[in-house]
């Protein structure tokens, strides 16, 4: 294997010296937009676009930077300022990884904002709506561009905040509400296991940059502390990229409006559980080390999952965030394998983030025609009338299903190959999703833009505005030309050789093989069963009531019920006695003793009874006694 | 000798005493505790006879002016209980108690 | 001698005696000149704090007047780092206290006439306010034990006025019971003054030469109890807690500020200070069970915060939470973690300080500081509910706002520890992490609660935040985050001070344990 080079410090000015802002320029819309506040309401969205734009020509600038330095040299760390003095430096890692990411970042993330000028143009809070993009993109680019860990979950955190603001973005539905602190909250799980990791990291590295790290690690450290690091890293990366156990937020999530749903909940923040696990490579060492060989578990176990839910939901939003937990799943499975993995994991992660944004935007789209309605079952024959929408939502969901020659056929396929020969069990579960991913995929298709109209009675479909279908085009041309460019001649792999390390063979790539043959035979089988039951036959307007298997996918696998009573009720319970202990135990303490001094002296006031005889008779005792014991004393 | 002085002082505190706990009258009482003080009048000069110098006495002179200084207080303040309350009753004025 | 401390002292006493003696009907003036000498202050120290010089001797500014010479008790005062940016932290929270209250002391009315509290005299409430931040400076300036005592007592008193003359229904029974919960610290502490006085046989009460003063090992144990049970009823923490969920929640806005806010923090300023280097040895005997103390405080905190109906209730639930850490911090007997604490202290003071502030704000327009009374105000108060949830988000240490740092400092330095018993404070760590997921619990469930949903009817008569409240807020909020992305010249304040307590009780001053470090 050949391993990642060395980092080195960033001296020369250039774009790389300058990465910074790419962070800053959306940082400063988000500010400008939430502190002037109404007065940018006019121009605020256009300041939000150009933010974000202008991040993107940083990024590309400073990837042909990049692209123009020898190999050796493609790591850079750009040193910004003291952050805990003594502990950790805030500072930037430029190399092939971090700004492939944020290329994607900035990319799909300028066509999302582009859409949302359209699709948000009717909501008198776009203007906050835009701050709060730009925030999300600002803090993502800290998230992969941070050059330690601490840089990495400030940006990890930040975008968690961005999801909560727009999860709850209609905070006055309830469900928004609920939807986004379950988010938040759930995502805290995994920040935990983050955040223990570090504390791990620090008392045996004695660092948190990634590039000492990385020597530290490389002089030599216990199995034990790697796994502990690896499994608590995996945590922190369920709870972002909602993997199982941690899945339960992002169907909820589809609270949001949709481009939300798109940049956040599918291209971008989600996909950076297997940021942060590639990053960590050195925790996964080796390939199929317990920790590593728990990542590829946890991805293959949740691509089945994400897939079943898929193909249980009538909501086209719901389905979509199944499928992006499934294909997240792939990218797991994929960063479990080690560097074998790694190009494809990215190169899928990054397919993915064209194919599903697309595909997300155009149930945007398909919604914004059809007065926010997401039941698929009241769609139907929507071709003809959003002729774009259709297109482009066809090229996804070819590029999803691993059509040949898409996008996602290569980068899909390429993980699957590698799982079949490093893991296969996990690989031929792998070829086993692809199949469900076919059928869900066609049915979702099929409920939408074929078959018999069922729409509501006021519905006007009508095709969207350009500033809406123009980033639904230049998406699925990524979806369709991107997955070839970066695998075929192992471009990606090349290009992160230097960042992730590279396998010791060179995958090559053959069209026919057992699994890849095998995922094409399923994915067909898949799309016909689909074909059969939802574009032939006539789709009920009402959720039939399905049998067992139906019921276990609609309800999410029962994920929310087991979280229920596993968690939430216990926990509603020991809160409660825990406020019963501490009013009644604790303070009741408090005020009994101080009810007991109160009552004692209320007791012995009574001795002054105010009858002058009483006090004589006790002066005389008291003499008596005093007396007594004179003589006593005396005596003896 | 001085047993006999000291035997009749023992015998007429105690009925002092016993006087102040047991009767109402408030000037019953005044006059008990007078009593009460002479009985110590006469325990102080006895011993100072027997041990033979002159601090006793003078004790005793001192008692005998604080108890006129305390009879004119203590009927004053007597007279004006009675004034107030148609009593002389000493278990009547117990206002001053918890 | 500098004139720098007695200066801060004095310009706040005669500030409260010029505002006392004004003529009747000027409560306007009161406000005006409180507001300015509050000012002057926080000036003076920003100045003074410029020339404080963190790699010097350790106590600055120092000045010291015989006081009772019998006794060598002597008026001394002084800064090290901590004491520094606890003295700053007070002068940026009065002036910005003074304006929140502006109009508490003239009775809380709501839109529909109820009345929440009724009218006071305002004169009395801004001279106590202008005594409390005297006291507040003393008690953190003082380099003299029995002077600091004389302060830790004293500042009870206007607190005490505070609470009980200016407080809501439960007014009296709350400031009672801090008062009586606070005495009796006070006076254990006392008793362990006199006492270390006798046994370090010096003849002075100077902290500084009384360091390693008392060697007697069981002596150091029970003269530790008497000021660590002053200072944990201070601080608070668990089990001795249940005065501040009273105290604050009875206490107007404002006051609630400075109780939680810095008065609080004395308690973990004193740990730190007079706890850890008057008796080393006993400290580290007992630092396990007071570790175990500390976790409990932080975990049982966090839960019974999450079953509050009462806002402000919950928020001093969550210092209890928060002051665990901080304790946990200063006897994980680790650089990092003790700056870490120390950090906290000042963090914990704007976040909360915001976060009682901005719930203050919401109370005097519904009248009533039940969540269930809330929902909504979102829609019809947005920038309150911005600043109410970005407060919320400081104070579930959210990273980029600067009680992360702090709390991230206080962990990893705790688990990081050699001290004493690494595997317990791996484990007190690891435990005290759990405290990050409840709190976002805690501060989510009642964000979404009054924050969120559909609009109450009577929340939709709110106005937002006016151009005072937005004064009050904002610069705190300017601070939470400024120091989320720059804490160094806090740390860098704070380091040198914890260097000499480490030093003091004999542990390793080394920032990272083990690997290379920096």
């Amino acid at each position: 294997m050949e391993s990642p080079v060395e980092i080195v410090q960033h001296t020369a000015g250039g774009v790389i010296g300058a990465s910074w802002l790419m962070i800053a320029f959306p940082l400063l819309g988000a500010f400008i937009l939430l502190v002037f506040n109404r007065f940018t309401n006019r121009w605020g969205h256009l300041l939000g676009v150009a933010m974000s734009l202008a991040s993107f020509v940083v990024a590309v600038l400073a990837f042909f930077e990049l692209l123009g330095l020898g190999e050796e040299q493609r790591r850079q760390a750009v040193h910004l300022y003291e952050f805990i003095p003594g502990m950790v430096d805030m500072g930037l890692l430029i190399d092939p990884l971090s700004i492939s990411f944020a290329l994607l970042i900035t990319g799909v993330g300028s066509l999302i904002h582009i859409y949302s000028i359209g699709y948000m143009a009717h909501d008198e809070h776009r203007r906050r709506f835009f701050s709060y993009l730009n925030l999300f993109v600002s803090a993502m680019l800290l998230l992969v561009l941070a050059d330690n860990y601490v840089g990495l979950f400030i940006g990890w955190e930040g975008v968690g905040l961005a999801s909560y603001l727009l999860i709850g973005f209609w905070q006055f539905k309830p469900s928004a509400a609920t939807a986004a602190k379950k988010a938040f909250v759930v995502n805290r799980v995994g920040d935990f296991g983050l955040l223990v990791g570090m504390f791990i990291m620090w008392t045996t590295f004695g660092t948190l940059t990634f590039s000492q790290l990385g020597e530290e690690v490389g002089k030599g450290a216990s199995n034990g502390t790697l796994t502990a690091i690896g499994l608590l890293l995996l945590l922190g990366a369920c709870g972002k990229s909602a993997q199982l156990p941690l899945q339960s937020w992002l169907l909820d999530a589809m609270e949001g409006p949709t481009p939300v749903s798109a940049l956040i909940h599918a291209a971008t923040m989600v996909t950076a559980g297997v940021y942060l696990v590639v990053r960590s490579g050195a925790f996964f060492f080796p390939e199929g080390s317990a920790q590593a060989l728990a990542v590829a578990i946890v991805g293959a176990a949740t691509l089945l999952a994400g897939a079943i839910i898929g193909c249980a939901k009538d909501d086209i939003k719901k389905g979509l965030a199944g499928s992006t937990m499934s294909q997240i799943g792939y990218m797991m499975l994929g960063a479990g394998l080690g560097p074998a993995g790694y190009a494809f994991a990215i190169g899928h992660l990054i397919t993915h983030g064209f194919f599903k944004a697309d595909m997300f935007l155009g149930a945007g789209s398909v919604m914004h025609g059809m007065n926010d309605e997401v039941d698929m079952r009241k769609y139907g024959g929507l071709r003809k009338y959003m002729p774009l929408t259709f297109v482009t939502f066809i090229v996804g969901y070819l590029a999803i299903i691993g059509f040949p020659l898409l996008s996602g056929y290569f980068t899909k396929d390429g993980i699957i190959e590698t799982a079949v020969h490093h893991q296969p069990v996990l690989g031929w579960l792998a070829v086993l999703g692809a199949g469900i991913t076919g059928f869900y995929m066609s049915r979702m298709v099929f409920m939408t833009f074929f078959g018999q109209k069922r729409w509501a009675e006021n519905a006007h479909p009508h095709e969207s505005p350009a500033v809406m279908t123009l980033p639904l085009i230049i998406l699925s041309i990524g979806s369709i030309f991107l997955g070839g460019y970066l695998i075929l001649s192992n471009t990606l792999m090349d290009f992160l050789a230097p960042a992730v390390g590279a396998p010791e063979v060179r995958p090559e790539f053959h069209p026919f093989t057992t699994p890849g043959l095998a995922t094409l035979a399923l994915v067909a089988v898949g799309a016909a069963y689909a074909w059969m039951k939802y574009g032939k036959a006539e789709v009920p307007a009402v959720q039939p009531r399905g049998s067992f298997l139906t019921t276990f996918a609609r309800r999410d696998l029962y994920g929310d019920a087991i979280n229920e009573s596993l968690f939430m009720r216990p926990g509603q319970w020991l809160t409660r006695l825990a406020v019963f202990f501490d009013n009644r135990g604790v303070d009741g303490v408090v005020n009994g003793l101080a009810a007991g001094i109160g009552g004692s002296s209320g007791r012995l006031r009574r001795l002054q009874t105010g009858f002058a005889r009483t006090y004589a008779l006790s002066i005389l005792i008291g003499a008596a006694l005093l007396t007594g014991a004179l003589l006593l004393v005396g005596t003896i | 000798m001085t047993t006999h002085y000291l035997i009749l002082s023992g015998l007429l505190f105690a009925i002092g005493a016993l006087g102040v706990l047991v009767r109402r009258n408030a000037i019953v009482v005044f006059m008990c505790v007078e009593l009460m003080l002479n009985a110590c009048n006469l325990a102080f000069v006895t011993f100072a006879r027997q041990v033979g110098n002159l601090e006793g006495q003078i004790i005793a002179f001192f008692v005998m002016v604080v108890a006129a200084a305390e009879v004119v207080v203590g009927l004053a303040i007597i007279v004006t209980i009675f004034r107030t309350r148609r009593s002389a009753s000493v278990d009547d004025a117990n206002l001053l108690k918890y | 001698m500098s004139p720098w401390l007695p200066i801060l002292m004095a310009v706040p006493v005669l500030g409260a005696i010029v505002v006392a003696l004004l003529p009747k009907g000027g409560d306007k003036l009161a406000k005006q000149v409180t507001l300015a000498v509050s000012l002057l202050v926080l000036v003076l120290t920003g100045v003074m704090a410029a020339q404080f010089k963190p790699g010097g001797a350790r106590f600055q500014f120092t000045a010291e007047y015989d006081w009772i010479p019998s006794f060598g008790v002597k008026f001394g005062v002084g800064v090290d780092g901590v004491a520094l940016v606890l003295i700053a932290l007070s002068a940026v929270l009065v002036p910005i206290v003074v304006l929140a209250s502006w109009y508490d002391a003239d009775g809380v009315k709501t839109a529909d006439g109820t009345i929440v509290t009724p009218k006071r005299s305002v004169k009395t409430y801004f001279s106590l306010l202008l005594v409390l931040e005297a006291m507040m400076i003393g008690v953190f300036a003082a380099t003299d034990v029995f002077l600091f005592y004389v302060f830790f007592e004293a500042m009870l008193i206007p607190m005490y006025f505070m609470i009980g003359s200016y407080g809501g229904a439960q007014r009296s029974y709350a400031a009672v019971k801090f008062l009586l919960y606070s005495l009796f610290g006070g006076l254990l502490m006392l008793v362990a003054v006199i006492g270390l006085y006798v046994a370090a046989s010096k003849g002075t009460f100077m902290f500084e030469p009384l360091i390693g003063a008392v060697k007697d090992p069981t002596t150091q144990k029970w003269l530790f109890g008497g000021f660590f049970i002053a200072f944990a009823i201070k601080a608070p923490l668990w089990p001795v807690h249940t005065w501040l969920p009273d105290a604050a929640a009875q206490a107007p806005a404002g006051a609630a500020v400075l109780l939680v806010g810095v008065l609080d923090k004395v308690g973990t300023f004193g740990m730190l200070r007079f706890c850890l280097e008057l008796f080393p040895d006993a400290a580290k005997s007992f630092t396990m069970p007071i570790v175990v103390l500390s976790v409990i405080s932080i975990i049982y905190g966090a839960i019974v915060a999450i079953g509050q109906t009462d806002m402000k209730r919950l928020i001093a639930y969550t210092s209890i939470s928060h002051f665990g850490f901080i304790v946990l911090g200063v006897f994980a007997m680790s650089n990092i973690a003790q700056t870490g604490a120390a950090l906290y202290m000042v963090n914990h003071g704007f976040a909360t300080g915001a976060l009682f502030l901005a719930a203050g704000f919401l109370i005097a327009r519904r009248g009533s500081p039940f969540i269930a009374d809330y929902g909504g105000v979102q829609k019809v108060a947005p920038l309150l509910a911005g600043f109410f949830l970005v407060a919320g988000l400081a104070g579930l240490s959210l990273p980029g706002l600067s009680s992360f740092v702090s709390e991230f400092m206080v962990m990893i330095g705790t688990y990081s520890s050699s001290a004493h018993g690494s595997g317990a404070f791996t484990v007190a760590a690891g435990i005290s992490a759990v405290a990050v997921i409840l709190a976002a619990v805690y501060i989510l469930w009642m964000v979404q609660r009054t924050l969120n949903g559909p609009t109450a009817e009577p929340v939709k008569a709110f106005k937002d935040l006016n151009a005072r409240e937005v004064w009050v807020l904002a610069p705190l909020i300017a601070l939470i985050i400024g120091f989320g992305f720059f804490p160094k010249p806090l740390i860098d304040v704070i380091q040198p001070s914890v260097v000499h307590t480490l030093t003091n009780v004999n542990v390793s001053t080394a920032i990272a344990e083990r690997g290379t470090g920096q």
